[in-house]
Formats: structure tokens, sequence, C-alpha cells
């Protein structure tokens, strides 16, 4: 690992951030110690996956949030950032990944909010429209001043939000995952209007964790996993392989340790689903497919290709339009959470904090979540709490989780601790289906290699799994064979998931590469 | 809650109270003649008789009952604030029992009051049925609905229940058996004062102990999990709400049978807006209620003793009041130092918890 601290200041760094430390309220660590540098008028490329603490930094620096430890020094004098308008007044613009942007009002007017020209006690939007114009042409960043922002393309608000920062006197650009929202062609456009404003002596900060992005436009990579730096690199001294390494850190991920798969009988029955999403879009668009008890079946695919809605669909919290599902032979088609969960299902949802548990609520409140109005558990009046309080020691034991007592809210346990509450109770539900969804994103590594060596035991004792995961070490080692999702299709079936590497999954992850319906149908198992 | 972190929620309310009482000092210490005797009034004014300390009592039998009925509804996060209107039409529907029927003692209060907290318990589930069925905030509906109890309770004293006779807007007397016997001689303390502690005890008990409170606290902290555990959180919106409106209708009930013999109120009473107060007080649980309630009763009671003996008027309570909800309803009053605990113990866990 590159060690950049206690190195002395060099001539072109224009600013450095020392010994960064977050803690959020809810005692999640997102960055520990960090240290980060920006040369002048480089483009200095962010990169690290999602929870590895990149967009905290960044925050931290515009004045968002505020670190507990650390300093923040501006061509090497030391500046204090409390908010977004000290951020701005030293020079340091930020452009969100949600635009901050108001979509009633035409691009002018949302160019000069705060800063307005005035005619008397009226805006002057003559010499609005004049800024927006001339700024546009000076930076290469056209936009129609008059149009009203809700009627312009993604693109174009984000060029919008450029031009608002420089128009606030930034000369530091920091640019959350810009391209996340862009269609190719748009991201190639942004490309060339970012090179042109490194030209003019910009620097630019780019979030974002596509690698051949950076390799395309950065000057320089930081990498970051887990809340703390990787390194920082010349982008020309180090390919793709070297960042995504120590990206997601393969290196330390131990092979999960499994027999073959002996699959038998069929639990969960996928037939020609077709899942909505909010805007009437079809997510999932006729996916087929089975998952054979004492098999791990892996979903490949880049994030928004319908995972999540199948997901939501299958465990009864979304809904969906055609199609049917069954577990166990019985359809489960339009059953509430409740049936299906009694139908044999348990869930790890994507998103532990929001679906997995409640914060405030103690370890064992959030453990007896499902199966609180069990016999087990209930009396006809009273809870048992002797029962309950030797499920929770068994359960706190048995997943090794680090708390002070089962009475700790949830909240004050790390990502990894509170990720093992969540399977602690969903696999102690004796689920012949267990839906795990991203199930070790953004823990520490000895939590993920438990929570996986405990979906093989799992396995092994019968159950059949479903893996969502984005991270593609996670499906490609602990899948017994794998699909991958395309634009709301299954791309491909792989039996089994030894047989495909790295290289053929992305293909078919970006569409590139497509197998034959027959191909595809041979994953509907009987 | 850890402990520190419990012990820092009590840190903060007493900080807040102290300083609510600091900004009293000043305040008393500006406007009176006699400083000195002013605040020996409000401070200790209901400490110098029997009957002031019954006064206080007296006070806090209300408050119970509503603080409780909020904490049960706001732990399901619930914002429903028509326990004022439920405690007053509570009371009417009381009223009318104890008007109206003829029954034996003891069988007569039990109904009168079964009866008004059943319609106090109908009056807090409809904003929650509206909520349910049509996504209608609560806070909004329960906020309009008490005025709707305000005016549709005189109307029915009015034309129902109003004694002609007696030169204002009250009802006739309440049956002698209806009316709840004094428990303190020389004080108005009546049997309601025991009927309040075994709800206390009753109200932690279900939110602790039931499998029922258990689905308020688990959808008051995250809907959303809730759902996903498979818990119909619908139901629990409506019932955390209809056994607020009971809660709250028995207090409007105990508090007419205990403390008056006709029906008199010609404004909304105003406890069902101290059952907020007292519920945040007591961090909504049911425990701490009766200590937050007569906290807020020796406060009201320490006013209007002094009110009455010096120069300063009752209404700076409302001032003490204010600054000490502010405080603690001030979610950064102090949360650089629990951050301070929380970065603390996160770091520690951390470093327990990684094997790097």
């Amino acid at each position: 690992m590159l060690n950049i601290r206690n190195r002395g200041m060099r001539m072109d760094e224009l600013l450095r951030m020392e010994g960064i430390t977050k803690v959020y309220p809810n005692g999640i660590v997102a960055n520990k110690n960090v240290d980060f540098s920006v040369k002048a008028g480089e483009i200095h490329g962010l990169v690290g996956e999602n929870g590895a603490g990149k967009s905290t930094l960044m925050k931290i620096l515009f004045g968002l949030n505020k670190a507990e430890k650390g300093r923040i020094l501006l061509e090497g004098k030391e500046i204090r950032i409390d908010s977004p308008y000290a951020a701005i007044g030293h020079g340091i613009g930020m452009v969100h990944q949600h635009f901050m942007l108001v979509p009633s009002l035409t691009a002018a007017e949302n160019l000069v909010m705060g800063l307005e020209p005035r005619k008397g006690i009226y805006l002057d939007i003559a010499a609005a429209i004049r800024t927006t114009e001339e700024l546009g042409r000076k930076y290469g960043l056209v936009v129609d001043p008059r149009a009203a922002v809700r009627d312009l393309p993604v693109g174009i608000k984000q060029r919008l939000e450029i031009l608002k920062a420089l128009f606030r006197g930034a000369r530091i650009l920091i640019l959350d995952e810009p391209t996340a929202v862009l269609t190719p062609q748009e991201t190639e456009e942004l490309f060339v209007q970012l090179k042109l404003l490194r030209q003019a002596g910009n620097t630019i900060v780019f979030i974002s964790h596509k690698l051949n992005e950076i390799k395309e436009l950065c000057d320089r990579v930081t990498i970051m996993r887990s809340g703390a730096v990787q390194g920082t690199f010349a982008v020309s001294k180090v390919d793709e392989k070297d960042i995504s390494r120590l990206m997601v850190g393969r290196d330390v991920i131990l092979e999960v340790q499994k027999t073959a798969a002996r699959p038998m009988g069929t639990v969960l029955k996928v037939n020609d689903l077709v899942v909505l999403d909010r805007f009437g879009k079809r997510a999932v668009n006729g996916a087929s497919f089975s998952v054979r008890k004492g098999e791990i079946l892996g979903i490949a695919g880049v994030e928004g290709n319908g995972q999540r809605e199948l997901v939501e669909a299958i465990t009864g919290l979304g809904t969906f339009a055609s199609g049917d599902l069954e577990v166990n032979g019985r359809s489960v088609a339009g059953m509430s959470i409740r049936k299906i969960r009694d139908a044999g299902v348990c869930h790890v949802p994507e998103d532990r904090m929001t679906d997995g548990c409640a914060a405030t609520l103690g370890v064992e409140a959030n453990l007896m979540s499902y199966n609180h109005d069990s016999v087990q558990f209930t009396g006809p009046v009273f809870l048992k709490g002797k029962a309950i309080r030797a499920n929770s020691d068994r359960l706190i034991a048995e997943y090794n989780v680090k708390c002070s007592s089962p009475e700790q809210e949830v909240g004050m346990l790390s990502g990894g601790n509170i990720q093992k509450v969540v399977v602690a109770r969903e696999f102690s539900s004796a689920p012949s289906l267990i839906v795990a969804d991203q199930p070790t994103r953004g823990i520490d590594v000895g939590a993920t290699e438990f929570i996986r060596a405990r979906l093989v035991e799992l396995r092994d004792e019968g159950a059949a799994v479903l893996l969502v995961s984005a991270d593609l070490n996670e499906v490609m080692e602990l899948s017994d064979s794998l699909i991958v999702m395309y634009g709301g299709k299954i791309g491909a079936y792989v039996p089994d998931a030894k047989s495909v590497g790295e290289e053929e999954l992305g293909l078919f992850m970006l569409g590139l590469k497509k197998q034959s319906p027959e191909e595809i149908a041979r994953v509907v198992h009987d | 809650m850890t402990r520190n972190q419990r012990l820092f929620e009590v840190v903060r309310t007493g900080l807040a109270i102290l300083i609510a009482l600091l900004i009293a000092l000043v305040i008393v210490l500006t406007v009176s003649e006699d400083p000195a005797d002013a605040l020996y009034k409000f401070l200790l004014g209901p400490l110098d008789s029997f009957r002031h300390f019954g006064n206080v009592i007296e006070l806090m039998i209300p408050l119970v009952f509503t603080g409780v009925a909020i904490s049960i509804m706001f732990s399901a996060a619930q914002f429903n604030l028509g326990a004022e209107g439920g405690f007053f039409i509570g009371a009417i529907a009381t009223a009318f029992v104890a008007i109206k029927f003829n029954l034996p003692p003891v069988i007569h209060p039990v109904v009168a009051i079964l009866f008004g907290s059943l319609v106090g318990s109908l009056f807090c589930g409809l904003p929650a049925a509206l909520k349910v069925r049509w996504g209608a905030s609560e806070l909004v509906s329960s906020l309009m609905f008490n005025y709707i109890a305000f005016f549709f309770g005189l109307f029915l004293i009015n034309y129902l229940l109003r004694d002609v006779n007696a030169g204002a807007m009250v009802s006739y007397t309440f049956k002698p058996t209806a009316l709840l016997p004094r428990l303190v001689p020389k004080t108005r303390i009546s049997y309601g004062l025991i009927v309040a502690v075994l709800l206390v005890v009753a109200a932690a008990a279900f939110m602790t102990k039931t499998r029922w409170g258990y689905r308020i606290r688990l959808t008051g902290a995250n809907a959303r999990f809730a759902q996903y555990s498979g818990i119909n959180t619908n139901s629990v919106v409506v019932y955390s709400q209809v056994i607020g409106g009971f809660v709250a209708g028995m207090g409007g009930s105990i508090e007419l049978l205990g403390m008056y013999t006709r029906f008199s109120w010609q404004s909304l009473p105003g406890y069902g807006w101290d059952g907020v107060i007292v519920a945040i007080l007591a961090r909504n649980n049911p425990l701490y209620v009766p200590v937050a309630a007569f906290f807020l009763a020796y406060l009201r009671i320490g006013a209007d003793i002094m009110s009455r003996y010096s120069d300063v008027p009752n209404e700076f309570v409302t001032l003490i009041q204010g600054t000490i909800i502010i405080l603690i309803a001030a979610s950064s009053f102090l949360a650089k130092y629990r951050h301070r605990l929380v970065f603390k113990e996160a770091l520690e866990s951390d470093a327990k918890g990684a094997r790097r």
C-alpha cells in the first residue's frame, strides 16, 4: 500500500485532506484516517465500491458533513469548512448525484439563484440570461438560458450544475458519480467538457466506480475501500486490474470453501414474470427460472437491470404485473409478506438500514420481528421474555454478533454486526428459500466470510438460495450456477459457475453477448 | 439504548429543566417587586399546605391519562393530537351516562367511564381510519377533529343535558351514584388516582411485554422494516390510535366524575395538549409518564399559587414549559456530546469487530 502521509508538501499540490475520520450518528465509521491530496489543474479520480467512503469524504470537503478528526489544507494553509457556503468561499464546488435545481425555474434563474443580478428591487432577468450565455460560451457548456429546468435532458441539467459551481467561483470541482445518470453519448460529451475545463486551469475531483472512465479521463486516481485509502497513483502507471484489486480487495477475500452442489427438487419457480417500476416501465420483462433445493443460484448483472424489482416481487415487498411465482409447488402470487414468509421464504434485504432492521430498537427486538407471535415466544397475552432472551443469546453467540447486551440499539453496531443480526434472524426461520440480496455489501471481511460460509452451510442442509450481488467476486465464488440479468431479462444461464470467466460474464452483463433462448431455458427445472 | 445513552438522556432532560428554571429566575427578578417571595411561592408553594399538594396530585391525574394516551400513539409514530378531543368528548359521553342512567353505586361510574373511553377510542380511531383508507395525515385531521369534538360536545350539552335553571351553560347534576368517591380526605383526590396508577402499569406492560405493544414499537421505529417482517402495519396504525383514544376518553371521564358534579367546561380543557408535553418529557415511556405529569402539575400549581400571592402572573409558567420543550425536542441540543459518545463507542467496537 502506498503511504502518502507525512510526505513533504509538493509545489503543485493545491488541496490536501489529512487524517480525516468520520463517524456517522449511527456509529458507522465512514472514513478512517484518510489522507487525500489533489494537484492544481488535474482531474483526480476517486474510486471505490458503494459504501467505501468516497462520497462521505467529498461531503466533508464541501462542508456537508463534519469530520471528527483531521484537517484540510488549501495551498498549504489550513482552512475550516463547516458549510457549503464556506466551501464555495474557498473556491470548492460540488455537483451532486441528485441535481440541486428548481425544476419550475429557467436555467438562467437556477444559475444565478442566491447571487441574483438586480435592477432596483427586481431580478434582472436579462442580465441573468446574458451571464448564462457568456459563461456557457467561455467554458463550452452551452445551455438554453430560457428553458425551464424540468424540460431539460439529464445531460444538460448536469451541465447547468457545473456552470452553477463555476459561476460561484469554483476552482476545484467535485463531481459525484456524474456518469451514473448519463447515456454513453452524454458521457462522452461530458468528458470533452471536463478536459476543456482542465485546460482552462480548473481542478476536478471525479468520483466513479467505472474504471474505464477513470482510465480515459483522469490524471491520478485515489482508491478507497471500506473507509480507508488504499493508495494514490498516476493513472498511466496502473491498469484497471490493479485498481479493481485495490478497490474490491480480491486478494484478501478467501475462496469460499464448498463442495459441489447436489441440487434436488425445485423450490422456487418463477414463470414469465413481469414487474413494472414506479414509472410503469417493465423493470423485469418476462423472466423465467427456478431455484432448486441444495443449490445457490446467483444473479449477476449491472445494477438497475431489474434485480431489485425481481427480489421485491418474490419476497412480497413489491407487486408484479403478470406471471407466476411458486414456492414448493404452491403459488404465492399476490400473497401478503406474512404468508410468503410462512411459505418458507426468508429475505436478506439489499438495504439493511431501510428494510432490514429498526436502528433505534435493541438487538433482541430486531431478532424477533418475524416470529415474535409464534407459540414459542408468546402466550395468549404476554411475550415469553425468558424464551425470547434465550433465543437471542443463542443467535448472538452463534452468529458472533458483537454487542454489549441484547438490548443494545442495533444502530450502534458496526455495519458487519448489523448484517449479522439481519442474517441471524432470517436464517434461523428454517427457510426453504433464502433470497440474499447483496448479503455482504459494505461490511468487514470477517463478517463477509462468516455470512458466505453460513449460506453454504444452509445450502448443504437443504435450503435453496437465490443470491443477488453486484460484487462479481461474490457471485462467482459463492454460486453453484448463475444467471445474468440484462435489461429486465435473463441474458444467460451458466449451469456451472466455475466454468465461466470474469470477462465472459462481463460481456453477458453488458448485453454484448447473449445466449440462445434454448440455452437460457435450461434454468427452468421441473 | 446503552446505559451511557440512557444516562445522557436523563442529564439532557435535567439540564433543560435547569436552564428553564434559570430563565424563570431571571424573569421573576426583573418583573417582581419582591422576587424572593414570588420565587418562594412558585418553587415551594405547592408544598406549603396539604391542600396545595393535593392540588398537584389532582392536576397530575388527567395529565397521566393524556400522557399515556399520547405516548402510545407517538410510539407507533402516529402523531395523533386527538387526545384533547378524545378527553373532551369522553367526558361528555360520561356526563350523559351519569345524568340519564339509574344504576347502583360502583357499577354506575364503571359503566360511565367505559362508555366515555369507548367514545374516546372511536374519536381517535377516526383519523387513523382516514389515514389507512386515504392517506390523510393523522396530525392534520386529528387537530381539526378536536374542534368538531368541542362544538359537537357543547351542542349535546346544550340540547340534551343542559340544566335550564342553572343560569350558565352547564349540565344537570350527575346522579350521586355516578360520582367517584374521595380517596384522600380534605382534597379532591379521587379513586381516579388508583386507576391512573393501574393504567401506567398496564400501559408499560402492554408496550414492552405483549406482541401488540412490540408491533407498535417496531412500526414506530421503522415501518418499512415492520412490513418486511410480515407485520400488518395498517392494523398497528389503527389500533395504536384506538387504544390511545380509549385512554384519553377514560381520562376525561375520570376527571369529570372525580372533580365535578356537573359538566361545566366552556372551552377545551387543554389536558390533551399538556399530554404532548408529558409524553415528550417521558420519552413516550409510560413508566416515566407519572414523573413527567407530576413535574408539570407541580409547575402549574406553583405558578398558580405565585400569581395569587405575588405580583407575577400565572402565564409565566408557559415560558418555562416552552423552554423545556424546545430544549428537549431540539435534537441538536447537546448533540455534540451525544455524538462524541457515539464516536467513542463506534471506534471501540470497530477496533474489536474488524480483523485487520
